[in-house]
């Protein structure tokens, strides 16, 4: 007699940073909700994200953003298979609101709880729209948290080859937008204005590291725009904000994409995917693309609203985990800089 | 009339089940050990203990503020998910008004007070006459503005909470009517206290969604406190 694989449905939820998300994801790769509740346009008033105001907005938004997701998904709590959280990396006051939201949820309902790693989630929202991915491939994660260079072994398996010491790509975004007077969140608003600067007007270092070939530094690059700028105001030059940003989109991208590449070639894998909010950047994305092509390597990208922080992820990657054994108790605690691949 | 109650607003973890006109289990611990870790394993510990039915509960009872702001939301927040998660209404006591009622009958004047850094309490002022009152709800000012403030009560005190050993000196040098400290059994948060006013003001229908709750934190955030003073000297 056949026996039908019983699907595997959780429900996941994400607090790590500023947005309040929650989603059920069938399978792993089935997201049959996804809701997002940003709260970006608070935080732009202080140019940056408040740990504190965005803890408070998590706890207001949290319960609705859960009943959401259930409702657009159409099940109730008593359909679920398991729970999924971040819990870690990212702000401890906002991570803990999820956590414990999680928890209590998953204990009052006896429903298994699973804790995700943000970067794991991250990766894992590459499953969701490419059905055919599976590891073994070289992720690169790039956020305003986070850069990392991650070889994914298996599901739930990784190795990073490479990150950054110092800023996240997406920060140095942040502080070369507020130098040339685009406001928060710099990243989207310097891709765009890059369209229509030159992108060889101005050369700005590419910071290699010697005795860490894969390992990223972008706190140089944004340096050396401060440092334009300022001389540039100092002799009374005139500057172009959108050759700066396209210059310094430019520095940022040749070194994610050398050094993405030269990790594929080296680990002998024919895949290669982005992830993170930065991975929504389209100059990123085109130049990634066209090495792939031109290195005989498969490339994956997710949708923007998978780039983001979102909860789909966070139920991607709880499904590998939870089919996988893992299971957190009630003590589950948020973990600010938990590594990858610790549980 | 079944209620579950909890407390994380400061650094005791409380949790209690009480049931009409008893107590059927409690659970407080004051240690330094993150509510992340502790009020959960708690929870879970008295349920299984007492073989609760959780589903047979009629509300949850959560200390809402003032209090630590991470522990507030630790607290809410678990409150909140049991509260979806078994469809129940939540019953949001004011964090001092809890502390207080754990002086029932007390005569004279309850004075509850948290640290809250910064040079102030979080303290209220409460007495029993036939029913509880407050006197004066919850706040957060200094030490010294509390004693002018009880003093001109001109009755006795019973002070109580964290804040005690931390203003002890201050008190005993400003305070000119009777006072006292109440003692170890009944001078902390209790869950147990924060369910039994729950139950009143529940059957009160003084009740609110999971969704709808929030703590109340009696103070703006760092950074919203320095804007609002940016735009007024602006201004």
């Amino acid at each position: 007699m056949m026996t039908e694989e019983k699907d595997v449905l959780i429900l996941a939820i994400e607090s790590s940073c500023d947005e309040t998300a929650a989603s059920v994801v069938k399978n792993g790769r089935e997201v049959l909700s996804n809701v997002i509740s940003s709260q970006i346009e608070l935080h732009k008033l202080y140019g940056g994200v408040v740990p504190e105001i965005a803890s408070r907005k998590h706890i207001e938004k949290i319960n609705q953003v859960i009943e959401e997701a259930l409702a657009e998904a159409n099940v109730t709590l008593d359909d679920l298979d398991a729970i999924g959280v971040t819990y870690g990396p990212g702000l401890v006051g906002a991570l803990l609101v999820g956590v414990a939201e999680a928890k209590a949820i998953a204990f009052a309902k006896n429903l298994p709880l699973v804790g995700i790693h943000h970067i794991e989630g991250h990766i894992s929202a590459n499953y969701i729209e490419n059905k055919e991915l599976e590891p073994p491939f070289v992720c690169l994660v790039v956020s305003g948290g986070h850069t990392h260079l991650v070889c994914v072994k298996d599901y739930g398996k990784y190795e990073i080859i490479g990150r950054t010491r110092d800023d996240a790509a997406g920060e140095a975004f942040d502080k070369v937008a507020r130098a040339i007077g685009l406001g928060y969140p710099g990243g989207p608003k310097i891709d765009k204005l890059s369209k229509e600067g030159n992108a060889d007007a101005i050369v700005f270092p590419k910071a290699h590291i010697s005795d860490a070939p894969y390992d990223f530094s972008f706190s140089g690059v944004k340096s050396a725009v401060l440092n334009y700028i300022n001389g540039c105001k100092m002799k009374g030059e005139e500057y172009n904000n959108a050759d700066i940003a396209a210059s310094f989109q430019k520095a940022v991208t040749d070194v994610l994409v050398e050094n993405a590449m030269r990790a594929v070639k080296e680990y002998g894998l024919s895949k290669f995917a982005i992830a993170g909010g930065v991975a929504s950047n389209s100059t990123l994305r085109v130049a990634m693309k066209k090495a792939c092509e031109e290195n005989g390597v498969e490339f994956y990208h997710p949708s923007p609203i998978y780039c983001t922080d979102n909860a789909a992820m966070i139920g991607a990657a709880a499904y590998y985990e939870y089919i996988g054994g893992t299971r957190h108790g009630w003590d589950l605690n948020a973990v600010p800089n938990l590594k990858l691949g610790e549980r | 009339m079944r209620i579950l109650a909890l407390d994380s607003s400061g650094l005791v973890a409380t949790v209690a089940i009480l049931e009409d006109e008893q107590t059927i289990a409690e659970y407080t611990v004051n240690y330094k050990k993150t509510h992340s870790q502790t009020l959960l394993p708690m929870l879970d510990e008295i349920v299984k203990m007492t073989e609760f039915d959780l589903a047979s509960i009629d509300a949850i009872a959560v200390a809402g503020g003032p209090g630590s702001f991470t522990g507030l939301r630790i607290g809410s927040a678990t409150a909140k998910g049991l509260g979806l998660a078994l469809n129940k209404p939540l019953v949001h006591i004011p964090t001092v008004d809890g502390m207080a009622y754990n002086l029932f009958g007390n005569v004279g004047l309850i004075c509850p007070m948290m640290d809250a850094r910064r040079n102030q309490v979080y303290t209220g002022i409460y007495r029993f006459e036939k029913d509880f009152q407050v006197v004066e709800e919850q706040m957060a000012i200094s030490v010294q503005e509390l004693i002018e403030k009880l003093n001109a009560y001109g009755e006795k005190v019973t002070f109580l909470g964290d804040g005690v050993p931390v203003y002890r000196d201050q008190l005993e040098a400003g305070m000119t009517v009777e006072y006292c400290f109440a003692p170890a059994h009944m001078n902390r948060q209790s869950a147990a206290a924060v369910g039994a006013l729950g139950m009143k003001y529940f059957e009160e229908g003084k009740v609110e969604t999971a969704r709808e709750h929030q703590p109340d934190y009696l103070r703006l955030s760092q950074a919203e406190r320095e804007r609002a003073e940016k735009n007024a000297s602006l201004s």
